[in-house]
């Protein structure tokens, strides 16, 4: 495998099992699709050419149909003016329902009200990775933009063939099919009536471009809105079946506890409740959540703990506990040769970052409901991976994946920190025993101590730079937080980059921006004292060793907006951050202010400067810029996890600390909307570039160099307090 | 199990419940009212949070024996029917969230402030709504949602 895959696809140990073989990719045959829509038009969209999955055999033989596998989106047109797409993607949280119909309407040239998008349905849409790594705009929007340009297409030619005319005559608008030569027209769904057809199309038209987007590019207020401030919408947590029961899981006292023994004889004497015991599971069902808590905590359990480390020692931890990469891994880019430069640097800097475990924290925990008829199982759950819940599903319960259906209601949240099946598989458990659905919501507690963590870290940089300016060698080892965003983008010369995976103290994986927030963090500040060093202005010295021309305009641009260039007034400090990210480009500014007084800091402002190429959705996209920055204050001065022996010491909001209303500064976007490139994803890297403006201009004001994240205490000894 | 009568929404509601149970389970899982949430179980976060006589209190830490009688109000609750409540229409006219999952504690908290002090500042709201986490981020749009709902209510609220 090259280094080019690998920075691209490997990003996380959490994520190294999406890199497993893909199980089956074509769920529902024809005649279920119609049964469930009723009749009309059925356009299969596949990305790869027709004739590519032909020659490759890719076609499979199912229900009478040969359906290709690489299939991304498909979509039906039904009689009733009705148009829904199908798409494996999930609503999270990050405006991706609303930014695809969007996509829908401008191609298909409809309006928005007509369109439904079914999503994260494992029964009726085409098989999906998951949602993360910001790729649902750049792949899905595009893949929904092809289908829908080729039903629409499709139909034209349908009425071509209906009125015996040339289809380069006839257009579509407002859900019609146009002859305006012969003044007459044909809604999509009189033109599909009565029909069944499915058409397999080859996604070879051209797509409308961004400069020429009437619907999207526009802001479109959330299209189930209302449905959300009336308390209507159902998320995973509030679905209920008939008969459903309220499950609860029994913990161990601590990780990686073996269960020795277990008294559940109150428990199971107690009406209606299920004990579940099975291997190192133990639970129990109940009528209602209380009466589950109560039997639950009726039983007896004797865990066997071994010592565990503790995050007191967590960065000399991190430093000796090295993992062998597996066979075929390379985590190392070099260019150049750094040795001989740093032997002749006229300045040479050495520093350390560290990077504390942080919690995602979503406001929904980990929900999901089961239930088994027969060998079948349908859960729903939420998971930024619905696939892969199956997956794991089929796995436990020794059942093919086609008698697993997950479904995803849209979710509250999860930051990359719902990819695993935990809760399904405690539901599905539970329920297969007591014969009944299953409900299992976790606790906040179980939600802080048994998902799994933005990885810690430690990155040690060494730099040279001449006294022009110019960095001549770059040296990065990135000890366990992760490889995303560890390659540098500045143009230095001689460069050597590397990750080292550790036998990792904590259950960790995917988040937000992956390692690019430690990553970022380390090297924007990096740069500063590099800056320093010369003497130089920290935006002029960034721009001096930056080619790149995206790049350079988010710090310029933002530079300008922000004012950068003005004068400080006394006793506050300016400090920039920025890079690339899940292509994306970002600069993010800050000003605090110090109380010379008493030390106390504020944030007096945030602006971040965006480029994700052209926009879909303005209103949406600073919505997730805010978000973005406002999480990221929390990693940068407050978040960290406190855990000893294998125990979540701050396992509570009242003891881990997020952003609340008071902690949030008056935060400005710039959008720079590149109409002349194709979309890109939004949700994750307008974070990178909070923690370390933070920082830098923190060191502006007070002269003190912050090197940990989160920054809240190395502060709070030096006698500063930050809000 | 003792029997509790209960006033949600303007409606009487009979339950039966154990008298420990907050009331948080209660409408969650007898009453079918999902629209409160669970979010922490501590009093932490206002996910949960309903009207009892008017002002905000966190269900999840409320046992449903001591609400018996009280006037109870949920996100359910708010809107005439099509009608929208004028802090609702505020979170929707501002697009005043992203996952929306803390919405409901939100609306009804701030509901709780504007019912008390219809003209709040800006402190007096980022005080008030401390207690309320949106872990998306999305406050300085629920701060614009609250002031334009205090500006825009005046009248129509009684």
């Amino acid at each position: 495998m090259t280094l080019r895959t690998k920075m691209n696809e490997t990003v996380e140990p959490e994520r190294y099992e999406l890199l497993k073989e893909l199980p089956v990719l074509f769920e529902s045959d024809r005649r279920s699709f119609f049964k469930f829509l009723g009749t009309g038009l059925l356009v299969i969209c596949s990305a790869a050419k027709t004739t590519a999955w032909q020659e490759s055999g890719g076609a499979r033989r199912r229900g009478g149909q040969e359906l290709p596998q690489e299939i991304d989106a498909w979509l039906h047109i039904g009689e009733k003016s009705k148009i829904t797409a199908f798409t494996g993607k999930v609503e999270v949280g990050q405006n991706i329902r609303t930014s695809l119909t969007q996509a829908v309407a401008e191609e298909l040239h409809v309006p928005v009200g007509s369109i439904e998008l079914v999503m994260g349905d494992t029964k009726l849409v085409p098989y999906d990775m998951g949602t993360f790594g910001s790729l649902t705009t750049p792949v899905m929007n595009l893949q929904l933009r092809r289908v829908s340009g080729a039903a629409r297409d499709a139909l034209i030619a349908m009425a071509a063939k209906q009125w015996n005319v040339d289809a380069a005559r006839l257009a579509a608008t407002d859900g019609k099919v146009v002859d305006a030569q012969a003044k007459r027209s044909a809604t999509y769904s009189e033109l599909v009536k009565g029909q069944q057809i499915t058409q397999v199309l080859p996604a070879e038209d051209p797509l409308i471009p961004p400069s020429k987007w009437t619907v999207a590019g526009q802001t479109l207020a959330k299209v189930d809105g209302r449905e959300f401030v009336t308390g209507r919408h159902q998320y995973p947590s509030d679905i209920t079946r008939p008969g459903m029961l309220y499950g609860k899981v029994v913990r161990p006292s601590a990780f990686n506890a073996t269960l020795l023994s277990a008294d559940t004889k109150v428990a199971e004497a107690m009406p209606g409740v299920t004990v579940v015991r099975d291997g190192n599971f133990l639970g129990v069902a109940a009528a209602g959540s209380i009466e589950a808590e109560k039997a639950a905590a009726a039983i007896r359990a004797e865990w066997k703990v071994e010592p565990q480390s503790s995050s007191k020692e967590l960065f000399e931890y991190l430093k000796t506990h090295q993992e062998t990469p597996e066979p075929g891994d390379n985590y190392q880019f070099v260019s150049g040769d750094v040795a001989p430069v740093f032997a002749a640097a006229d300045h040479k800097i050495n520093s350390t970052y560290r990077i504390n475990y942080i919690a995602h924290a979503p406001l929904e925990t980990r929900a999901a409901v089961a239930e088994w008829s027969g060998d079948e199982l349908t859960v729903w759950t939420g998971t930024q991976r619905p696939f892969g819940v199956r997956s794991e599903l089929a796995t436990a319960f020794h059942v093919p994946e086609e008698k697993v259906r997950v479904l995803m209601p849209d979710m509250g949240s999860g930051y990359g920190g719902k990819h695993t099946a935990d809760a399904a598989l405690e539901a599905a458990r539970l329920a297969r025993a007591a014969k009944k659905p299953v409900k299992i919501v976790w606790t906040r507690e179980e939600e802080f101590t048994w998902a799994y963590f933005r990885p810690g870290g430690v990155i040690e940089i060494s730099s040279a730079v001449g006294t022009d300016g110019k960095i001549t060698a770059w040296e990065f080892h990135n000890y366990n937080s992760g490889t995303a965003g560890y390659r540098t983008y500045y143009d230095i010369p001689n460069q050597k980059i590397e990750f080292h995976p550790v036998d990792s103290p904590l259950r960790q994986g995917s988040y937000r921006g992956l390692a690019a927030t430690a990553n970022h963090f380390a090297r924007e500040v990096h740069m500063d004292e590099l800056a320093a060093a010369v003497k130089m202005d920290p935006l002029e010295f960034r721009l001096k060793n930056l080619n790149d021309e995206r790049l350079r305009a988010v710090f310029e641009q933002g530079g300008k907006q922000f004012g950068w260039s003005k004068a400080r007034a006394a006793n506050h400090g300016f400090g920039v951050g920025g890079g690339f990210e899940k292509r994306g480009y970002v600069a993010t500014f800050v000003e605090v202010a110090l109380k010379p007084q008493t030390g106390e800091i504020k944030i007096q402002r945030v602006l971040t400067a965006f480029d994700c190429g052209a926009v879909v959705n303005p209103d949406g996209l600073r919505n997730q810029i805010v978000g973005a920055n406002v999480m990221g204050i929390g990693g940068a001065l407050f978040e960290a996890i406190e855990f000893q022996n294998g125990r979540i010491i701050n396992n509570v909001f009242s003891k881990y600390r997020v952003p609340r209303f008071q902690d949030v500064p008056p935060i400005d976007t710039q959008l720079i909307d590149r109409k002349d490139k194709e979309p890109v994803g939004a949700g994750e890297a307008p974070i990178v570039g909070i923690a370390p403006a933070i920082a830098n201009a923190i060191f502006a004001v007070t002269g003190e160099r912050l090197r940990t994240l989160p920054m809240g205490p190395q502060l709070a000894a030096k006698g500063y307090l930050v809000s | 199990m003792p029997t509790y009568e209960l006033r949600i929404n303007g409606q009487p509601r009979s339950v039966e419940a154990d008298p420990e149970a907050s009331l948080l389970s209660v409408l969650r899982e007898q009453l079918g009212l999902t629209g409160t949430k669970y979010g922490c179980g501590e009093a932490q976060c206002g996910a949960c949070t309903v009207l009892i006589g008017g002002h905000a209190k966190r269900s999840c830490r409320t046992q449903v024996s001591m609400v018996a009688g009280k006037e109870i109000t949920t996100i359910e609750g708010l809107a005439k029917g099509e009608k929208l409540h004028p802090v609702q229409q505020a979170f929707l006219d501002e697009g005043a969230m992203q996952c929306a999952f803390c919405t409901s504690g939100m609306i009804m908290s701030s509901v709780s402030l504007l019912n008390q002090n219809s003209h709040p500042s800006d402190k007096d709201i980022l005080q008030s709504m401390e207690g309320n986490i949106c872990r998306c981020g999305t406050y300085p749009r629920i701060l614009a949602a609250i002031r334009r709902a205090s500006s825009t209510a005046k009248e129509e609220r009684p």
